[in-house]
């Protein structure tokens, strides 16, 4: 003990690499989608930037309102749109999945693969419902 | 802190490719992580070769045959081979298991070996787990009572005995604490898997009258609150174990002793 300690005190030996992690892992669904789950989460603060914009413009009046429509009917506004629709159900979707898990379900090999593909899944397929949804309402693209 | 580089002096470089065997019949290629704390060099990964007509089927049996046959320098944890001491926990092909109970075949060639990811090397593919063991000391894994010892054993139910199954198989082999990202970067506060799993162990069990103090200790934002439910670490356990789900009941033991 003494003698390892004397030879890892000594200074003349380097520092201690660490090992590899992130760069070496296998990347897994459910590793994956906590991660989307991550960054749909601080994709909602500009979400919402937008809701408060079209919020703010409505109270401002006609001009107000006319900037905030130009921006969303504009390829990239719908674009932003359609990422804000994806992240918002998405991170709803893995909120829901968290909470299975808190109540203790859900955590068996199959039923965890199940639960973090149904999220992804989804997701997708209710934001393209919605814009479905949302364009039959305004009668077709505009 | 999250980390998405390596250290400078972690960074990996392309190491050796070793000799083919004489009179090899068929091979597998294995990539092994290297790091030896006295030649001043940064890690780097060797290539060999290993003889499968005169080597068994674990990765385990790959890495003595490598040592007995190539390179008598490569340094690794191994005890009983049969996956009862935890003591060859290494990543394997890209996820912690232990070598003598992974198949070769298993794994796609080449087999990429690295030490239990994010931990300091000791050399080549040993860890330094001092942090890992100090963890689970601090959960105080032994029975508290406060009532008279009596006079023969504690005893136990077979309903309250079977709430310890599931956690009473954990070998300590680190294999799920360093596959969890959020030890990866908070390992210093986030007690990790393991020791948690270790922690639901004794407040579930019957015979332990510390519940109250064992959940004090984890109410800490980091402590218990840093898993995020990744599952990594019950997608690694080697023995089958989940410790996500001990988590969660953990989680649910905080809230329930509020209601």
């Amino acid at each position: 003990m003494a003698e390892l300690e004397a030879s890892t005190t000594a200074g003349a030996r380097r520092a201690r690499p660490i090992s590899p992690h992130l760069q070496i892992y296998r990347p897994m669904l459910t590793m994956m989608m906590s991660i989307v789950h991550r960054i749909t989460g601080a994709a909602l603060y500009f979400g919402f930037l937008l809701l408060a914009w079209w919020l703010i413009a409505a109270a401002s009046g006609p001009n107000a309102y006319a900037n905030f429509e130009w921006f969303i009917g504009s390829f990239i506004g719908r674009v932003v749109l359609f990422g804000y629709t994806w992240a918002l159900l998405h991170h709803m979707l893995g909120g829901i999945r968290h909470l299975i898990w808190d109540t203790l379900h859900g955590f068996e090999p199959a039923e965890r693969e199940w639960l973090t593909l149904a999220t992804i899944v989804g997701s997708i397929t209710l934001t393209v419902l919605v814009w479905i949804v949302g364009y039959l309402a305004m009668g077709g693209p505009r | 802190m999250v980390e998405f580089t390596l250290p400078k002096n972690s960074k990996i470089t392309e190491g050796k490719t070793w000799p083919h065997a004489e009179k090899a019949g068929e091979e597998t290629a294995f990539r092994i992580y290297r790091w030896n704390p006295d030649d001043g060099q940064n890690p780097r990964v060797d290539t060999y070769y290993v003889d499968r007509n005169d080597c068994g089927p674990m990765v385990l049996d790959a890495l003595i045959w490598i040592k007995n046959n190539i390179d008598p320098t490569l340094t690794f944890r191994r005890s009983c081979r049969e996956g009862v001491c935890g003591s060859c926990a290494m990543n394997i092909d890209g996820t912690n298991t232990l070598a003598c109970t992974k198949a070769i075949d298993d794994s796609k060639a080449p087999v990429k070996i690295y030490p239990l990811p994010h931990q300091p090397v000791v050399k080549d593919l040993v860890p330094d787990l001092k942090n890992f063991y100090a963890q689970y000391a601090s959960i105080e894994p032994w029975l508290h009572t406060t009532t008279a010892t009596p006079e023969k054993e504690w005893k136990q139910s077979h309903e309250d005995r079977a709430k310890l199954d599931g956690m009473y198989e954990c070998i300590l082999c680190a294999c799920c604490s360093t596959s969890c990202p959020s030890y990866w970067w908070n390992s210093d506060r986030y007690l990790g898997p393991a020791a948690l799993l270790q922690a639901n162990r004794w407040v579930q069990d019957s015979r332990d009258e510390a519940t109250g103090e064992r959940l004090d200790n984890l109410e800490d934002p980091f402590r218990l609150y840093r898993c995020h439910t990744i599952l990594n670490c019950s997608k690694a356990c080697p023995k089958g174990l989940n410790p996500a789900k001990e988590i969660a009941q953990l989680k649910k033991a905080m809230v329930d002793r509020q209601l």
